[in-house]
């Protein structure tokens, strides 16, 4: 456990004696508040009008501004994440320092643990910045603070996901770029795969539509957990990390 | 200490290391010598469990690398052929980030990586970024995170390639000083460097080991006759010549260069002959100065290139195409 630490504390500490901690960080600041910005301001109006047209029934907050907000903020994960995870081993591997870490008396699973657990660090950091936007709404505002909860659990699940993932794209290649692309292109897919059971009830879409990260989030940012949502996360998860580890194994094997 | 049984090394398309055996006893330095290519990196690799042997048996302190490989890693300390460090890391932090992993106890983290600060001399660069370092200070620090853990054996590879002279003297004698309480085995293309570092040699060359001995040993090997140059001056060649093949136990003279008065000569001996002696005496005797007298030929060097050349012409071809796939 004490290895996991060391090795999670070394993948946070070098984001951020990189600039890639800072501009993650600010880019998600942006565009969050960008769409923070422009819920906000559509739920005030709408608010407005139906006041002015004698609607007695309060509007919800959180229906208008925050679940719509955190489904935005799953989508812009998907095109941060790859960010986050593509240097994990591929860094390791140009380098040579993976000698160093294989070499060392630990297990490959403490290596891995360490390295996701130390990108899931720096994706809750990035997280963290929408929080401000969050609390001004505490501030002028009494959301229900229920669904904002599992809606943060729902994206740190689905983040936890794609930076498994992430994590083993980046030990077949050497190169951060590559890594990083190949990921984001798994993530879009990922994506669109919900978009199949749009046009198509057939089992087989509904199948395909399941493997879809972003349909298992909306529940969550509704203030619903499922357990077949918790399930789809936690075992896709352990699956990628297994496959990493497979994939690091490989690496001594191939050499 | 360390025991290699029939270790073979096959990649997807060559054979790196072919069915080689060798032991080191505590305590040794053995030299690892070799072309580029021949399988020193690769059978390090083996013995630091970051690969693992296509067949045959390695162990270190008594450890299989497969079976119980972490015990092996904990005795372990390995210095790769491009030191493994964190550009963006300090010194310090890097040493405390390695201290950890080798599972050196929280309290002593801090002892200790003062201690091989000391000893690799990277003390007064401490808090320096790792990526502003030179070239010769990065050795120092992969070598400082080699040794940090105190292991019984370390492995080196290459340990001073790519320093300046000066730089590489003071690897040799830091590795020196280390030799000692660690059993040490250090891989490198540099002969002198093993004649004054090392008190055995491996070599190896395309993946099998042709020679396996001490350096004297080696040298002993094959020094059955003797060659020895010397110079003379105030003499003419013709006669000197004469002189010198009349001495007990030469075989041949070979008159060389000759320039300002002084001539120069190679003398064969028969084998079990030491002629030196009886030549000295010869030439003063016949009233002539005699400037130089030594034994020439046979350096490690020579030792080295007879015995990797004999396969290198038989299998010319296939070994470059397997050189630039080893690389």
């Amino acid at each position: 456990m004490r290895n996991v630490f060391t090795i999670c504390a070394k993948e946070l500490k070098s984001y951020f004696t990189s600039p890639i901690a800072y501009l993650l960080m600010a880019l998600f600041g942006l565009i969050f508040g960008y769409f923070f910005f422009s819920a906000t301001v559509f739920f005030v109006n709408q608010g407005l009008r139906a006041q002015l047209g004698g609607q007695q029934q309060p509007m919800s907050i959180n229906d208008y501004v925050i679940s719509p907000l955190l489904g935005n903020a799953s989508v812009v994960g998907l095109f941060l994440i790859p960010l986050i995870s593509m240097r994990l081993f591929a860094e390791e591997k140009r380098t040579g320092t993976i000698e160093l870490l294989m070499t060392s008396p630990i297990s490959d699973w403490e290596i891995i643990l360490g390295k996701w657990l130390g990108a899931m660090s720096m994706y809750l950091c990035v997280l963290a910045v929408s929080a401000l936007n969050v609390a001004l709404l505490f501030a002028w505002g009494r959301p229900d603070w229920r669904p904002i909860l599992t809606g943060y659990l729902g994206l740190i699940l689905q983040g936890g996901t794609v930076l498994a993932i992430g994590t083993f794209i980046s030990t077949t290649t050497k190169n951060q770029i590559i890594a990083g692309a190949a990921t984001f292109s798994v993530c879009l897919l990922l994506w669109v795969l919900s978009w199949v059971s749009s046009y198509n009830d057939a089992g087989w879409a509904q199948a395909v539509a399941y493997c879809s990260i972003l349909t298992h989030f909306e529940p969550f940012s509704k203030g619903i957990i499922d357990t077949k949502d918790l399930v789809f996360y936690v075992s896709a998860i352990f699956l990628a990390l297994f496959l990493t580890s497979r994939s690091l194994e490989s690496l001594r094997w191939r050499a | 200490m360390i025991k290699v049984e029939g270790l073979t090394k096959r990649y997807a398309r060559h054979v790196a290391v072919k069915n080689i055996s060798f032991e080191v006893s505590q305590g040794e330095i053995v030299g690892f010598l070799g072309k580029n290519g021949a399988g020193k990196t690769t059978t390090m690799r083996v013995l630091t469990c970051f690969l693992p042997p296509t067949a045959g048996k390695a162990s270190v302190a008594g450890f299989d690398v497969l079976e119980q490989s972490l015990e092996v890693k904990k005795r372990i300390g390995y210095l790769p052929e491009t030191p493994p460090l964190y550009p963006e890391m300090e010194i310090s932090t890097y040493l405390t980030f390695v201290a950890k992993l080798k599972g050196i106890p929280a309290g002593e983290i801090k002892k200790r990586v003062d201690e091989v600060c000391e000893r690799t001399a990277i003390a007064d660069v401490k808090n320096t970024i790792i990526g502003k370092l030179s070239k010769g200070y990065r050795q120092r620090v992969g070598l400082a995170q080699a040794i940090i853990h105190n292991p019984p054996v370390l492995i080196l590879d290459e340990p001073t390639s790519g320093l300046d002279p000066e730089q590489q003297r003071e690897a040799r004698h830091l590795i020196a000083s280390l030799s000692g309480d660690h059993t040490i085995i250090l891989s490198t293309h540099i002969l002198s460097e093993v004649e004054q570092s090392c008190s055995k040699v491996i070599i190896i060359n395309n993946g099998e080991i042709v020679a396996s001995d001490t350096v004297a040993n080696l040298h002993h090997r094959r020094r059955a006759t003797e060659s020895v140059r010397i110079e003379v001056s105030g003499a003419p060649a013709s006669q000197v010549k004469q002189c010198l093949e009349k001495v007990a136990g030469v075989a041949s003279v070979e008159s060389r260069e000759s320039r300002d008065g002084l001539e120069a000569f190679e003398v064969h001996s028969l084998e079990n002959y030491s002629v030196r002696p009886e030549l000295a005496r010869a030439i003063v005797q016949s009233g002539w100065n005699l400037t130089e007298l030594r034994t020439v030929g046979e350096s490690l060097e020579e030792i080295f290139l007879e015995l990797t050349k004999s396969e290198t012409s038989a299998s010319k071809d296939k070994d470059k195409e397997e050189e630039v796939v080893a690389q």
